[in-house]
């Protein structure tokens, strides 16, 4: 047979109805990758980009170089900020089932990525979020009822009812408005370090995307700038597996990791256990030094599962397993903080069912206090003057007139 | 002849351009094994394999700059671009390159991509779900840019799409996949089996592009649109009982002038309305054409009816969206001046 060229199509590891295959996920014993220093050059680091750091190992314990020795406090801090990410998303897509919000998206079992960062950070490290990322918030102590009454579009919505739910912003707590369109936030945070470079601030920038979104332009255009000028960046990819129904494969992670698109630009880059508290943190911190110290950006691929659905327009038992969740290799992120803390004598069962339900307490009361600023259907409802508002400062004559036909139009 | 909505007769059309043309590929973000999430391509890939179907990276210049060196050497793709919305990193691909190639090539190098795309408001989609941008890329030399408003249409109008040599930017109003919509969200939805035009061939056949279709035929006043705005249109009239002659212009390019025309300079009144911002929309070429045309047989100004010149804002969802009360009212006006 003469040998012809042919097309290759990534395939899927298991479909609906077959028993969930993640024999294609590569990955390293815990404690077995060594950690540089954060100066190290890029061309002596490859093997980060392409093992898998891991800090826990399956008796819960910390062990190895990547262990960041983190406070007994700041762990049970992280686990009560992971938890509440979890049961704010259960509530919030039980809201949208309700009809009280039109759209939601969870980030189960990718809480470690958020929290572990966003703490791993200091307050005014600038954040460029993806619509996943609401761990951050958590962090950075944004109260849930704004969150809420962002995805209610309510008289409180910080966006004055113009995103989408879940596209939040936060300017003091210096986190980024999201965009629905994917990736443009990543050369964006490059071109915010630079500035802090220019400026001589040792401020970083870090910002988020999805395995499936590396795959747009603007990713690359990122990775150059970055990597060119050596910005205090970090660039990081959550590699949960799916792009609404595409696996990673798809995306190009078939053939090498995502993290080492890092070297392949000249950029350090680190693959990570996203499920991971400890190595997730501590990764953040040496790419954070790193930066801050002029030794260049970091791409950093966290290794996660997305553990629901897309969003709550997407229903996934078309295209995967059903319970390809449980089955993921990397486990849990809250089930494994919680162990460790436990296997170090800090934490229990009974202490953790009782902080579950401080926080569903928690995140009952702020929905009652977000609700009596309206909801989609009930209640006080925004301006419509203001859907004139903020397309320019200062509104030019046209929209002047357009919010005077509307206001005639409405009979106000 | 059977009942379809929009989306089974678009996936008619691509099942019989996949099946009549082994050069027909298809490509695109989660349209493959999944059938894209609006489903419009359930089941192409698994009849036709996933050479003919491909799910691809979320990338859409790529996706689109594929499509091109796709038909340059000799393919016939369809490329699905998610939501309009998420055109805008194909369009140096679209506007630079698949537009100009057969001219700045004098002919030797063309690409005879389709790029399906679904657009418009009405669905709580926020600003990044809900756009209308088809006068942008009517305002570029060198693509067709259609969207239909009836099953019957989308697919009559998508095979001629798929066997056209040129470029087609080819627009769904999201809205209308289900049915056809007025404009008044508080009403119950209509299925397209109530509307004649939910009556699809199985079969093979094509609607030209370039046609414009009068969809209800009167002597008061003519109005102009396309997309959703149809049926907004026919309930402003009726709302007011007033006679107008509806045209659906359902290729923006190239214009069928000749029937909009006509129908002016028969009624002597005319009342433009899309879904798209007003400034610099498609509305504006279409007024100022039939003012060229038509200046002496008009009776009063060419209206506008349009969005907001805003983005598409989630919570004013209604507000927005140029619904029967504005059209009513716009028409009113129309008719009213001396
Ligand atoms: C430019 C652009 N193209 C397409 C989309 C539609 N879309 C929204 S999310 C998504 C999948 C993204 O997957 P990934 O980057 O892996 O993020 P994840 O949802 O897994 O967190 C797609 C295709 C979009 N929002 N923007
Ligand atoms: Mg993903």
């Amino acid at each position: 047979m003469p040998r012809r060229s042919r097309l290759h199509i990534p395939q899927h590891h298991s479909r609906p109805g077959e028993e969930p295959d993640f024999s294609y996920l590569e990955t390293s014993p815990a404690g077995a990758v060594a950690r540089p220093d954060v100066n190290a050059r890029v061309r002596d680091i490859g093997n980060l980009s392409v093992d898998l750091v891991r800090v826990l190992d399956d008796n819960h314990v910390a062990v190895g170089q990547w262990n960041p020795h983190l406070e007994v406090q700041d762990l049970q801090i992280g686990l009560r900020h992971m938890l509440l990410t979890r049961i704010f998303d259960e509530r919030m897509q039980r809201a949208q089932r309700q009809g009280k919000t039109s759209f939601y998206m969870r980030c189960l079992g990718e809480e470690a990525v958020s929290v572990a960062q966003g703490m791993a950070l200091r307050p005014k490290d600038m954040l460029f979020p993806a619509y996943r990322n609401q761990g951050l918030y958590v962090v950075r102590g944004r109260p849930l009822v704004d969150l809420m009454c962002q995805l209610l579009s309510n008289t409180r919505d910080m966006c004055k009812g113009r995103q989408l739910p879940v596209m939040y912003h936060w300017a003091e707590g210096r986190i980024f408005s999201i965009s629905g369109n994917l990736t443009t936030q990543f050369p964006q945070a490059v071109g915010w370090a630079m500035a802090a470079a220019i400026k001589g601030e040792d401020d970083i920038a870090v910002s988020w995307i999805g395995e499936g979104s590396s795959a747009e332009a603007d990713f690359h255009h990122a990775m150059l700038f970055a990597s060119v000028y050596m910005a205090p960046v970090i660039l990081n990819i959550v590699n949960n597996q799916w792009a609404i129904s595409t696996f990673q494969g798809f995306a190009g992670g078939e053939q090498r990791s995502f993290a080492a698109r890092g070297p392949g630009y000249g950029m350090a880059g680190i693959r990570v256990d996203g499920n991971d508290f400890l190595a997730v943190h501590a990764v953040t911190q040496w790419a954070a030094e790193r930066a801050r110290t002029g030794a260049g950006p970091t791409l950093i691929e966290h290794v996660t599962y997305r553990g629901a659905a897309h969003s709550t327009s997407d229903d996934p038992a078309r295209y995967r397993p059903k319970d390809d969740y449980e089955k993921w290799p990397l486990g849990d992120p809250v089930s494994r903080l919680k162990n460790h803390l436990i296997a170090l004598g800090e934490w229990s069962e009974v202490r953790h069912q009782a902080l579950a339900r401080e926080l569903e307490v928690h995140v009952t009361e702020s929905w009652k206090e977000a609700v009596q600023y309206g909801t989609l259907t009930d209640g006080p409802r925004l301006n419509r003057d203001l859907m004139f508002q903020d397309v320019f400062k200062e509104m030019p004559e046209q929209l002047r007139k357009q919010r005077e036909q509307l206001r005639t139009e409405q009979g106000v | 002849m059977p009942q379809m909505n929009m989306i089974q007769a678009l996936n008619s059309a691509m099942d019989i351009m996949l099946a009549r043309d082994p050069n027909v590929v298809m490509l695109g973000e989660d349209i493959g094994y999944f059938g894209g999430v609006f489903r419009v391509t359930d089941g192409l890939q698994r009849k036709y394999g996933e050479h003919r179907v491909l799910d691809t990276p979320i990338a859409e210049g790529a996706i689109v700059g594929a499509a091109i060196g796709m038909g340059v050497n000799g393919l016939r793709p369809v490329a699905e671009v998610q939501f309009a919305d998420y055109i805008y990193p194909a369009c140096d691909q679209i506007f630079s390159e698949l537009a100009r190639l057969r001219y700045r090539s004098a002919g030797d190098f063309w690409a005879p991509v389709t790029i399906r795309t679904p657009c418009g408001g009405g669905i709580r989609g926020g600003q990044t779900h809900s756009q209308s941008p088809e006068g942008i890329f009517t305002h570029v030399c060198g693509i067709k840019v259609v969207m239909p408003s009836t099953p019957y249409d989308a697919k009559g109008l998508l095979i001629a799409s798929i066997e056209d040599d040129d470029p087609v930017v080819f627009f769904e109003p999201k809205r209308l996949y289900n049915g056809p919509f007025d404009g008044d969200a508080n009403k119950p939805a209509v299925p397209w089996s109530t509307h004649p035009k939910g009556e699809v061939p199985e079969g093979y056949y094509t609607v030209p592009i370039g046609k414009a279709e009068i969809v209800r035929k009167g002597s008061a006043v003519t109005m102009v649109a396309y997309g959703t705005m149809i049926y907004v249109c026919e309930a402003a009239a009726k709302a007011l009982g007033i006679d107008a002659e509806i045209i659906d212009v359902r290729s923006m390019v190239p214009l069928d002038t000749d029937t909009i025309c006509t129908s002016v300079r028969k009624t002597g009144r005319c009342l433009i309305a899309h879904e798209a911002t007003r400034f610099s929309g498609f509305g504006a070429e279409l007024s100022a054409t039939i003012q060229e045309e038509c200046f002496w047989d008009l009776e009063a100004p060419i209206g506008r009816v349009a969005g907001w010149d805003t983005p598409y804002p989630h919570a004013f969802e209604w507000e927005y969206f140029p619904g029967p009360l504005r059209v009513a009212a716009a028409l009113k006006a129309v008719m009213e001046a001396a």
